[in-house]
């Protein structure tokens, strides 16, 4: 999630290097940069006035105060500069929302692994795990007793969803990757229909988890994170797709994160076989090129 | 080295020491759970902790096993989970001859309820039939989820009121001699399905009132369903279970349903309730824990109520709500909520609430933190009932909580299925056809009970194994009461499709302990309401008498301090429901103190 407002950021900058060149464009691709962090602090506010969805603001505080913190420190530390906050907002929001854990520790571990996850785990100048992705699914394996991810909140009510889909539709178009949203949701549908097949249960029952609010908040924002997917158009639409048929492998074994362990392996691999077929097309043109391994931090 | 490989060096073993944290909380978790969860000789338990518990249901001539209920077979593929209640305990003297009495419902149509009557030498007789309130969950009827007692017609003898998924049933005590129905006379509903019931003199008229709270609504009939769409529409806030009801005694063998007039209105899925003067007005308030959503609670003033959970924060937080026990853990002359709910590792936690008062002038407006984290109390699996007692007299309220859900095969979970349609759409979830089969498989399941001692000094430990308690029913209701009159507290536990659990506690002798058994003349007879402070060597308890508590459960009305070794009672008084504030002269230790309300 964390990586959508460097990219919409790193888009920004690149429009105003190409094309954009007015002061009114300008002013917009300032507001694009924005965009992500508000739609989420949208979705935030909308999911606790009208369900409560906050259990605590202090926890969801904590993730939001340890996630910037994290990546300022880090970020000077490591980069030598300030960094942006936009993402690690994001991040910390992220784990506010989704983390569900009656204690405050696992708010701040996961949030401090999450952003520690951009530094540390990287190839190629590229840090190749979702970092909300990361942070929630390291806890999820690790500290099972103490806590859960939101999965049965939001009142399971429809308009939850259309606000979300209606905002998260016109950001991610925007951002010229509604496509993968679209190909994971027929993906995930024409799996469900196979396992409703396979195991004998009402396929409603196998499509009811996308109708939930933690789907939108994992379609709009996990696996559409420019920074951990690939490049290509149809890269990006076949990863989607494994995403979603991993997912199903999870499924089969009654794996209630299912999707979330799904993006945890499919989007590192997809992105470890890109850079790897990258180094190789750029090792023909230029055979001093570098190959894999860990590389700079830089932003 | 360059400074840039230095810093690379130092964030990878950051993060490497972040990723060992968890496991490393772990670890320190279960060394702490394992120190007190070894099973003990029962004279080291008793040196240790100051009690143990044996389990005597056979040897007390106790052989009751719930039946479950069969519903309608539209839900024959998670029946095992829309059939999960129905064992209830309630204790009461239904023939005032001073010793405790024990009443267990069946769910199954056509099983019967059983009265255990004591018969003073350590063993109970069911005494259900002749007394006519056995065969109560006849075809056409509905089946028992619970029952509370009180002396509705204040003649001195404890009435009945029949919780049912069904035709509710009042039952007049005729002097210990039998049970005559009344359920028409009283002008009750034909028809709901409740699982909780309490009784309380919410107006201060005298005569006890009768809250009762609906679950599914009161237009199902779970044996014969036009629809499936029965299930909650939400599953944190859910807003389509059944009514609440409010029966006012008029005094004549009638009750009147008051509930809208008064300010009770509510369609959530009410699991637990209990009343108790919250915040010193002298006017019973009422709480109720609300599966599938938030937990209600309503300030009483002075006859009517105004909901206030969202205000004092109980009613924020929307939970799986499954028990209100109400008692003073701090002796501080405050009562906390103790609401339990579902944790199961890596699925869902949601906890259990400790509901702790944060500020206690009368009258004011109540607030309330949940110190369940801090205090030990917080993770009990899919908890249920639960109740306040001191279980080894050393003058702290402990904390004995039953759990687990649906126990069929051990190694097969159907976690994974609810988890999957639970996150759904309201027009999936609400549709019990959408469900995928139980199949057989174990649901938070042959769960370890919880027995947690107060250490007055702000934890609670859990002892349950080392004291004897290693059952793994699906337990449902707890209820406290001295069973055989030797000044301490037993514990009967009711199970799903189990059988009915007596632990008799054996007690350090050291540890002193008194009681009080009330009976009011200007308030309700059976003094619910009523509240006892003791104060003893600088530190005082309140206790208060209840018309039902925990989930589907009564404890014994009389009212049992322990006081720990060498007390001094300082002073006792009562304050009754009508008002009168009473001192206590001449309180006797070690002894069961009767007392009547002044005229």
């Amino acid at each position: 999630m964390s990586g959508q407002a460097i990219t919409v950021a790193d888009a920004a900058s690149n429009e105003r290097g190409t094309k954009l060149a007015s002061p009114q464009r300008a002013w917009l691709s300032l507001e694009n940069r924005f965009v992500p962090p508000l739609f989420i602090t949208l979705i935030l506010l909308i999911g606790h006035m009208s369900f409560g969805i906050l259990e605590s603001y202090r926890k969801t505080l904590l993730a939001i105060g340890v996630s910037i913190a994290t990546e300022l420190i880090l970020g000077k530390l490591v980069v030598g500069k300030w960094p942006n906050v936009a993402s690690a907002y994001i991040t910390g929001i992220s784990v506010g929302i989704l983390l569900r854990s009656p204690a405050f520790w696992p708010y701040a571990l996961c949030a401090m692994i999450a952003i520690t996850s951009k530094y540390v785990l990287r190839v190629k100048n590229r840090h190749i795990w979702n970092p909300s992705n990361f942070g929630i699914c390291v806890v999820l394996f690790l500290a099972a007793e103490s806590v859960t991810t939101l999965s049965i909140q939001w009142g399971n009510s429809l308009w939850a969803m259309l606000v979300i889909w209606s905002l998260g539709s016109v950001i991610i178009w925007r951002l010229k990757r509604f496509h993968i949203c679209v190909t994971y949701v027929l993906s995930f549908l024409l799996f469900a229909i196979m396992r409703g097949w396979i195991v004998g249960d009402p396929i409603v029952s196998e499509i009811s988890p996308i109708t939930g609010p933690e789907y939108q908040l994992f379609i709009f924002f996990m696996i559409t994170d420019p920074k951990t997917t690939v490049r290509s158009r149809n890269g990006q639409m076949i990863v989607a797709f494994l995403v979603a048929a991993v997912e199903m492998l999870f499924r089969l074994n009654s794996c209630i994160y299912a999707p979330l362990y799904a993006l945890f392996i499919v989007g590192p691999a997809a992105l470890l076989i890109e850079t790897w077929w990258t180094s190789q097309k750029t090792h023909k043109t230029d055979p001093a090129a570098t190959a894999l391994g860990f590389g700079g931090v830089a932003q | 080295m360059k400074r840039a490989t230095v810093v690379r060096i130092v964030v990878a073993v950051l993060f490497a020491g972040l990723l060992v944290t968890p496991l490393a909380i772990k670890r320190l978790a279960v060394r702490r759970a394992r120190s007190t969860a070894t099973v003990l000789d029962s004279n080291l338990a008793l040196a240790r902790y100051g009690f143990y518990l044996t389990e005597i249901s056979r040897e007390a001539g106790i052989d009751f096993v719930h039946q479950a209920p069969a519903l309608d077979p539209k839900l024959n593929a998670i029946m095992p989970e829309v059939a999960s209640m129905g064992a209830s305990v309630s204790i009461v003297d239904f023939d005032r001859d001073g010793w405790p009495d024990i009443y267990v419902t069946n769910s199954a149509i056509g099983s019967k309820n059983r009265l255990y009557r004591n018969m003073h030498d350590g063993t109970f007789k069911d005494v259900a039939p002749e007394m006519g309130i056995a065969d109560v969950n006849q075809a056409g009827t509905g089946v028992s989820m619970g029952a509370v007692w009180g002396d509705y017609d204040n003649d001195g003898y404890d009435d009945l009121y029949l919780i049912k998924w069904g035709r509710p049933e009042l039952f007049r005590n005729d002097h210990g001699h039998g049970f005559t129905r009344v359920s028409e006379q009283a002008d009750l509903p034909p028809w709901i399905n409740a699982n909780t019931a309490v009784w309380f003199d919410y107006d201060g008229d005298g005569l006890l009132d009768l809250f009762v709270g609906g679950y599914y609504s009161e237009d199902i009939d779970l044996w014969h369903l036009k629809t499936t769409r029965i299930m909650p529409d939400s599953f944190e806030y859910a807003k389509n279970g059944g009514r609440k009801y409010l029966f006012h005694n008029l005094g004549n063998g009638r009750f009147e349903e008051v509930s809208a007039k008064v300010g009770i209105n509510s369609r959530r899925w009410a699991l637990a309730s209990a009343a108790a003067d919250l915040r010193g007005t002298g006017h019973p308030d009422l709480f109720v824990a609300n599966d599938y959503g938030v937990a209600e609670l309503y300030l009483n003033d002075g006859g009517r109520f105004h909901e206030a959970g969202s205000e004092s924060g109980v009613g924020f937080a929307p939970k799986s709500g499954m028990n209100v026990a109400v008692g003073d853990i701090f002796n501080q002359g405050k009562y906390s909520v103790y609401v339990s709910n579902i944790s199961e590792d890596g699925v869902l936690i949601q906890g259990n609430n400790l509901w702790v008062p944060q500020n206690g002038k009368p009258g004011e407006r109540v607030k309330y933190e949940n110190m369940a984290r801090d205090l030990g109390v917080e993770l009990g699996g899919w908890s249920f009932g639960a109740q306040f007692g001191d279980l080894n007299n050393d003058g702290t309220l402990d904390l004995y909580l039953t759990n687990g859900y649906v126990s069929l095969d051990r190694k097969r979970s159907y976690w994974y299925d609810f988890a999957k349609v639970a996150g759904g759409n309201s027009s999936i979830i609400g549709d019990a056809e959408h469900w995928p089969a139980v199949d057989g498989r174990s649901h938070s399941g042959y769960q370890q009970k919880h027995v947690w001692l107060n250490d007055g000094a702000g934890k609670f430990v859990d002892v349950a194994q080392a004291v004897g308690v290693a059952d793994t029913y699906d337990g449902r209701a707890v209820a406290l009461a001295d069973l055989f009159n030797r000044g301490v507290l037993d514990v009967v536990v009711a199970n799903q499709r189990g059988p009915l659990l007596l632990y008799k506690n054996t007690v350090d002798p050291k540890n002193h302990w008194v009681e009080f058994a009330l009976e009011g003349t200007k308030s309700n007879r059976s003094a619910i309401g009523a509240q006892v402070t003791v104060q003893w060597n600088g530190q005082e308890q309140v206790q208060q008498v209840s018309g039902g508590s925990g989930f589907a459960a009564q404890n014994d009305r009389r009212l049992h301090f322990g006081l720990g070794k060498d007390p001094h009672i300082e002073n006792v008084n009562v304050r009754w429901p009508s008002g009168k504030i009473q001192t206590l002269d001449g309180v006797v230790q070690d002894k069961l103190n009767t007392v009547e309300e002044p005229k």
